[in-house]
Order: structure tokens, then sequence, then C-alpha cells
């Protein structure tokens, strides 16, 4: 920049109209081997601006940069793909006013979004009428298992319940009393249905559980805090398993150290604690606290490496950190690739049909694959928090783990199953009753 | 079958740098310091007890880098990161000619950390200082283990512990009633039960409900225990009313200071102040940038840029405040609704900046040391920048009270609000009231700012979680009046503390908010309602 010549702020200012100018007459004029023809669109439903911005608008800039690698790659099926990016605005209406924005006027081939499952479950019925198709991206609570919904996060069986073997065993501290702390709303509430019911099966008894809820953006946290250092104190191991959601973190773990709790004597094992959390704390006093998922930034590898090296780029930001949702949508939106090459269309039904079997590396050196019921394959790993605010692989599966969309640890649900292929063609068939209870769980 | 596939491990660790041709030696007494360097949890916790047990001053000297991150594994064993260069664990001696790129840091897990404060504490209770034998001793009584016996005996022989005696006993005590202790005579057992039970707190609570439950003790030691527990337990109930006095207290502090700067801008002027959650988040981030500076500039400064961040954000907020003032508020001083609709647009604006410069990303604002913490008061445990934080509210609160009651500006500031019109005619500049008014609550806001900093998440929606509860505060303790302020914040903080125990955060915060719309409905104007004349317009 330094090396140009000083230029007039009129010309500066014509400059940048006509290269405005030139971006709005479209993508395609502007790359010479770029692909022609009509553009592919897809819908990117992500809320960049009010609470959930922090996390969502991440996710929106990833799903560009992968639209604009395939671009550069010569699109798909020939013809460009061009995102429509709208902004629900952590706003659970407008999650569903938008998702049918996207798929009546915009009709877009696929979408990929939303964060909480509260805006899943209020754009299902929107996705489901019309036929469209979502890439879910985030770990969720399971029990759902729609034919319209392609869920590249992970199910309880691929975070939660691993992350209790973990806690349970030699090297997690063999814990053997669990305090299950989260926020008041969908995701804690029947994750910890899920883990009460499976704690149990491990002989756990009723009077070493402990279940607290506190309400969105929860910053008081010292009776709690003080409630579970109570109950650590009943000579076994305890652990906390937290589904604390964004940022009531901080101030949890704030607590946390300001009464003394360390790693070793309670870990806290976190579901929502990501790198992207991270970088608002002061990392020493949480060194070792725990967290499930199925990507690290930290997981050294060449296609994460890659991707890493993508991502900066991309943003221009060479400290930008990823994170799971991220390595989601990338598995996410190339499987949907995949699946419109094979498919030779766009065509929601034939692509939903071409997913079922699909196999797509993930970033840690796995295969994804699509299983019938919609959901993936996925690595487990667990990570210790480290004083850089990085995460440090301290175990991990040894296979990749099929996504089980309804728990056998809840009795309602143990005999469900999901398959979108035939014959069965049903998401929640009782094995049985040998009967489909309808598309959707009530 | 372990064994061999950990030899088989280290042999590929190793497989890099030396032959594997000593294998079969390795296995027959593995060398502590090459275990370090394995990948596996395992031998590096089968490395640490060796060394733990070896009291070796170079095995000190390693645990001790293990502790502070500065232990790196090679290809032939472990290096000490000194400020100086790579020092051989093994030998104590320089190493210039190996590779720090080659290298990465020991493997740890919490297992790991657990294993390695007990071997630290074996050697520093022959090897350290008073101090650090006190330490380790108190390690012991936490964490006791039955291997550590033989070295705690020793050690309490030694007649330069005499001072130490009851912390020896206490946790030779402890090592006594947990799991894997060598059986001794009922009446040891007993005493040890008592001399635990001394120690009081959740410490003593949690070994002794281990012990109640201990096959190996003798059936009157763990009836003894379980009474110990009980009494314990009874203690601790009581203990534990003040402490929820203490969070309610303390959760007050934080309601009050959030709070005081609205008192003033919505209490005093009338204004409906929607930004005012934006100016506290402004000070957050003030403290931010006071900490990064003084962190690159004056690193001396680094532990007290808190300290220095206060004046910062109090001008920074208050100046914004007055800038706010003058831009937007002053056109629509009597149009309450006005005033609202573009006091939140100013909070949507200050938001968006803020996320535009600093990130939407929370960012860290660290604790200093001396702020960190928590001690113990009899059974009371006082978190420390809880207790600075009440104390600061009630610093603020009286620095205000005086500013109201003790200087012209206060004087001013209460005759316009009081009378408007007639202090104009007494020839006070009614506009320059009104933007310094406006200023200095905006100012504590950014004071409050500063120490919300340390409990809460420095994000852009910082202010959104502040709002809602300091318009309550001051429309609870009646608009305003100050002391209605502290009284409305001390009901709302002991209230929600009280309720928190019994019923749980989510109902006790519904409950509390039942409970205060049915005073307003009773008593309209709150707790404390101002009288006088001007107040009827």
């Amino acid at each position: 920049m330094t090396s140009l010549p000083p230029v007039s702020r009129r010309a500066f200012a014509r400059f940048t109209l006509a290269a405005s100018a030139a971006m709005l007459a479209g993508t395609g004029r502007a790359r010479a081997a770029a692909p022609s023809g009509e553009p592919i669109k897809i819908g990117i439903l992500h809320s960049l601006s009010g609470t959930l911005a922090i996390s969502e608008a991440t996710l929106k800039d990833v799903m560009l940069m992968l639209v604009d690698i395939q671009n550069r790659k010569g699109g798909l099926l020939g013809r460009p793909i061009e995102p429509v990016v709208v902004d629900p605005a952590s706003n659970w209406p407008l999650f569903a006013e938008k998702a049918r924005q996207l798929l009546s006027v915009d009709k877009v081939a696929s979408v990929f979004g939303c964060w909480t499952s509260v805006s899943r479950k209020s754009v299902l019925p929107v996705f489901e009428e019309l036929n469209g198709i979502l890439f879910y991206p985030v770990q969720y609570e399971g029990q759902e298992c729609s034919r319209n919904v392609f869920y590249t996060g992970a199910a309880p069986n691929q975070q939660a319940i691993p992350a209790v073997d973990y806690l349970m065993s030699e090297d997690g501290g063999g814990a053997r009393r669990f305090a299950l702390i989260g926020t008041d709303y969908v995701y804690p509430r029947t994750t910890n249905q899920i883990l009460q019911a499976y704690l149990k099966s491990k002989g756990v008894a009723d009077s070493d559980i402990m279940v607290n809820y506190t309400p969105f953006g929860q910053s008081d946290w010292q009776t709690i805090v003080s409630q579970v250092k109570a109950f650590g104190s009943a000579g076994k191991k305890t652990a906390v398993i937290s589904t604390i959601n964004g940022d009531a973190n901080v101030p949890f773990y704030k607590e946390l150290g300001a009464q003394g709790i360390t790693a070793t004597d309670i870990p806290v094992m976190a579901f929502s604690v990501g790198e992207e959390e991270l970088a608002g704390m002061d990392t020493k006093p949480l060194v070792g606290q725990l967290a499930a998922w199925n990507y690290f930034e930290s997981i050294d590898t060449p296609a994460n490496k890659a991707f890493i090296a993508d991502w900066h780029k991309f943003t221009r930001n060479p400290k930008r950190t990823t994170n799971d949702p991220m390595e989601a949508h990338y598995i996410g939106f190339n499987l949907w690739v995949q699946a419109v090459e094979k498919a030779g269309t766009t065509d929601h039904d034939k692509v939903i049909a071409a997913m079922v079997g699909l196999r797509q590396p993930n970033l840690t050196g796995g295969i994804a694959q699509v299983l019938p019921n919609h959901h993936i394959t996925k690595p487990v790993y667990i990570g210790e928090i480290q004083d850089d605010g990085q995460f440090n692989v301290v175990w991990q599966t040894p296979h990749e783990v099929p996504g089980q969309a309804w728990s056998p640890y809840v009795p309602e649900t143990a005999h469900l199953t999901g398959d979108w292929t035939a014959p069965i063609n049903c998401g929640n068939y009782d094995t049985q009753k040998k009967a489909c209870l309808g598309s959707r769980h009530a | 079958m372990r064994k061999a596939g950990l030899a088989f491990t280290l042999c590929l660790a190793l497989v890099l740098g030396s032959p594997c041709a000593p294998a079969g030696a390795q296995e027959a007494t593995p060398d502590p310091y090459a275990q370090l360097a394995s990948p596996h949890f395992d031998a590096i916790i089968a490395g640490i007890e060796a060394l733990g047990r070896s009291g070796d001053d170079k095995a000190l000297a390693t645990l001790q880098a293990l502790g502070a991150h500065k232990l790196m594994a090679g290809s032939e064993g472990v290096y000490i990161h000194a400020g100086t260069g790579l020092v051989d664990a093994r030998t104590g001696q320089q190493n210039a000619d190996i590779d720090p790129a080659s290298l990465h840091p020991v493997r740890v897990n919490n297992r790991v950390r657990l294993v390695l404060a007990t071997a630290r504490a074996e050697l520093l209770l022959a090897q350290g200082s008073r101090a650090e034998k006190h330490d380790a001793l108190s390690r012991m009584l936490t964490h006791p283990d039955a291997s550590m016996l033989p070295a705690l005996d020793h050690a309490s022989a030694d007649p330069a512990n005499k001072s130490l005696r009851s912390e020896f006993e206490a946790a030779r005590a402890a090592i006594l009633l947990s799991p894997g202790a060598p059986p001794v005579a009922l009446n040891e057992q007993l005493t040890a039960v008592s001399a635990i039970k001394k120690t009081g707190g959740l410490g003593a609570r949690s070994l002794l409900t281990r012990a109640a439950a201990l096959e190996a003790l003798a059936p009157q030691t763990r009836e003894a225990a379980k009474k110990a527990v009980a009494s314990i337990d009874f203690r601790l109930r009581l203990w534990s009313y003040a402490q929820d006095l203490f969070y309610g207290v303390s959760l007050s502090s934080v309601l009050l200071l959030s709070a005081m700067g609205l008192a003033i801008t919505f209490g005093v002027m009338g204004v409906i102040n929607m930004a005012h959650g934006e100016l506290m988040m402004v000070g957050a981030y003030t403290t931010f940038v006071v900490e990064r500076l003084i962190a690159s500039y004056i690193p001396a400064l680094s532990p007290f840029s808190l300290i220095l961040a206060l004046p910062a954000a109090f001008v920074v907020s208050g100046g914004l405040g007055i800038l706010i003032e003058r831009g937007v508020i002053r056109f629509l001083y009597g149009r309450p609704l006005e005033t609202l609709l573009a006091s939140w647009g100013v909070s949507l604006i200050l938001q968006q900046a803020v996320r535009s410069v600093f990130g939407p990303s929370n960012v860290a604002v660290t604790t200093p040391g001396w702020l960190g913490g928590a001690f113990a008061l009899g059974g009371l445990e006082i978190t420390t920048v809880r207790l600075a934080i009440f104390l600061f509210a009630i610093a603020v609160m009286a620095a205000l009270m005086l500013v109201l009651r003790r200087t012209p500006l206060g004087l001013h500031m209460r005759a316009v609000t009081q009378n408007r019109r007639m202090a104009a005619l007494m020839g006070i500049r009614t506009a320059r009231i009104d933007a310094l008014t406006f200023g200095l609550g905006s100012g504590i806001a950014g004071l409050a700012g500063v120490a919300v900093s340390q409990i809460d998440n420095v994000s852009p929606n910082l202010g959104q979680g502040y709002i809602i509860d300091s318009f309550l505060v001051v429309v609870f303790g009646g608009v305003g009046n100050l002391w209605g302020s502290l009284a409305a914040a001390l009901a709302l903080g002991l209230g929600g503390k009280g309720l928190e125990p019994l019923i749980g955060a989510v109902s006790g915060k519904i409950l509390l908010l039942v409970l205060v719309i049915l005073f307003i409905q009773r008593h309209p104007r709150g707790m404390f309602p101002m009288r006088g004349r001007g107040i009827e317009s």
C-alpha cells in the first residue's frame, strides 16, 4: 500500500465506486476462470446481530470461505455457488421467517444454519413443509430425526456419553459423584435427562447426582459454586458436567478460580466451551479443566493445518480461532457438494437420497460418513484447557462414533430408530411395534 | 502385557535418537527421566512416582519444572527450560547442542498433576524450607496417600521439624484413615478421627465421610467418624447461613454499584437512559485497554493497572456521558418516550462500535494476584474480589453522597432537579449542570464497569445483563433517592441469595420479581418515594 503514489480523495472515491459496482454486477465476471451459468444459491441462516452473534457470525464467515474455495475450484456442476446471507438476529420467530424467505423466495438449494436448539426447532416445520434441506452444525441434545435436516454436529452419544466415560475412567480421575450444572433451556435439560439415566445404568446412586439450572446470562455463581464444593466433600471423587451456555461461562469459571476449585480436585467437563469462548478468559486458573468436542484447533493434521491457513487468509486475521461447529460446516458443505455432484442436480429429494452413505474426510484425520438417520460419524476428543487458551487432547475414541438420533438411555425413546432409506423411510421407527410413529417426535 | 507395550512405546519414542538395543535393560529398571518423555500417561506417572521416591535434589528441580510447564521432552530425555537455555534434567548440565524445535512439552493431564503434587510434597518434606514443608503437609492432609507414610514418619522424627508437630500429626491422621493405610491399633485410629475433626471444614468432612465407609477400619472408628461428620455438618450448616448472607451482601453491592449511576441519570434527572449498561461496558473495556497499555509500556505497574483503570474509566465514561447529553438528550428533556428511544439507539451504536473495534468475542481482563483467591474467616469463605467490590461500592456511595451534599456542584444539582425554573432564576446555569450531572452518573457507570470486569465477561453485550436489574433497583427503591437504591439493592440481593439455596436460581428469580411487582402495585413510587413540590410535575 505504501509504495502506491498518493491518490486524491476524489479519484479514490471513484475507484471505490467502480470496484463496488463491479462487485455488485456479479462475482462471475470478476474472475477469468470462474464457472459460468446460472448460480446455485445456498442460504446461510446465522445470527449476525443480537446475543448469539458472538458465536454465529464466525459460522457465516466460514461458509463464505467454503463457497469461495469451491467457486475457485470451478463451482458445482459447472455453475457458481452464490451464498444468500440473512440475519435472523438471535430471534426465534425471525429464524422461521427468514427460513421461509430463503426457501420460497430465494429458492435456495440448501441452507446452512441455526445455533441453539430453539432456533432449530422453530425452523423445523418450515423445512418440512417446503421440503428444504438444512445442515445443522452444532452439538445438540438428540431426540430428533427429520428427513429435511442433516445433523453434522454431535449427538449426545458423540459428546456427552464419551465425556462421562472419560471422567469415570482412571485417567479422568475415576469420578463417582456428578454435579450436572446447566443453563435452563432445552439442550441442557434433555442432555442431563440422558446423562442421569446413563449414570444410573453405570451404578451411580441418585444421591451422588446433583442437578442445577440457572437462567440465561447468570453472572452471580457464588451460591452454586459453594454448593458444588460442599457436594464434593463426600469422600468420593466428584466431577462437574457443565452445559452452561456461552456468555455465562466466564463468570462461572472466574468464581471457580476465586473459590479455589482446581481441575485436579473437581474437574469441570464442559460441552459448550470452545476456543472461541476461551478467547475472552484468563485461562491460567482453568488449566486442566476439560471440554469434549469432535474437533480441536490444536489437533495436528495436514488437513487441519490447511484449513486454519485458509481461514487466516480468508479473514486476514492470523489470530482468528477455529472451532468444532466450523469443522461441522466444513464437513456438511463438502458432503452436500458431493451429493449434488452424485445426483447431478440440486433437486431436494434427489440430493437427500444421494446423501446417505457419502464419506468425507474430516479435519482430524478421520472419515465422516452420512448415516441413514441423517447424522454422521465423528471421533470424540477430550481436551484440557492450557494456559495459552488452546486445548490439549488427552483422550480420544479409537474410532469414529456413529451418531444416535434417539437415546437408548431414555425409556420413551429406547426402541426408536431413524432410517431415511427404503424400506423404513421413517424418522422415528418403533423397532418393537414395527411401525413408524410419524415424521417427527412430538 | 502392559509393561511390554510400555517398553515398546518407549522404544518408539526413542527410535529417532538412539538405537533401541538396550530396551531389555530399560525394562528391568526403567529410567524415570526417559519415562517422562513418553507419550503415554502411565509411563509419565511411573516416572514421577520414581522421582518422588528417589529423594534426589535433581528430581525435585525436574518436578518443579514440570509443574511450571518448563519441562521439555526430547528423544533422549527431558530438558528444563531455564532462562539461559536448556538444561539436561538428569545431569543438571547446560546442553547447547540440542535443537529446541525438536522438543515438545512433557504431556500432562489431571491425573499426572495429582501424582506430581504428591511426589513434589514428598520431596519438599525432605528438602524444602519450613514454609514449603508446611505446604507439603497441608497437601498431604487434603490428599492423603498411604505410600507417603514412610517419608512422613522419617521427616517427623527429624528434630528440626519440631515446630510443625501438629501439622505432622494431622497429616499422619489423614493417611491412617485413607484406603490402603497400614492397620494400626484402635485407639490410634480414634485419635486420628478426633485430630481430623479438629481441622474442621469441607476437607475434614470429605476425609471422615470416606473413613466412615472404609471396611479396613474398626467398627468403632467408623462410628466415631460418622459422628464427627454429623457434628461438622451441623457447624457447617450454621456457617452456611452466614455464608449466604455474605453472598447476598456481595450481590447487593454489585447491584448497587451498577444502579448508582442510573440513580443519578434516571433517579435525579429523570432521563430514561437505556445506554446506561453500555456506559458500564465502556468502563469495562477501558479497564482492558489500560491493562494492555500498562502491560506493554510500564510492566512494573501491571499489578496495579486495575487501580489506574478507575480514574480512566470514570473520565472516559463520564466524558462519553457528557457527549451524549450535549448531543442527544438535551433536545429531548420532558419527552420521556423520545429519550427512551434515542438513548436505546445510542446503546446500539455503542455496542456495535465496540464490536467493530474489539471484535464480537469476549476480551480477557485479568484479575491481579492480590485480588485473586479467597480466605477463611471462621467457617466463612470470603472471596477477595467480592470483598473488594463490596468495599468499593461503599466507597463510591459515600463519595457520591459527599458530592451531592457537601459540594457546590451537588447543591446546584439538587436545586436544578427540585425546581429548574427557580434554580435558573437564581443564576445557576442549568444546561451546564445537566451536562455535569449526566456526566457524573455516566462516570459512576464506568466505575461499575471496572468492578464488573473482574467477575463477569467483558463483551459488547455486557451492558444488556445489567440494565434491567439497574432499573429494577432504582424504581423499587424510589426514584430520586440514593438511600432507596441502597435499600432496594440490599433487598434484591439478600432476597435473591436467600431464595437460591431453597428453591433454585430460576424459581428464586421468578418469585423475587413477582414480589417486586406486587410491591410496586401497592407502592408505585417505590420504597422511599421523594416528596417535594418540584417532584409532582
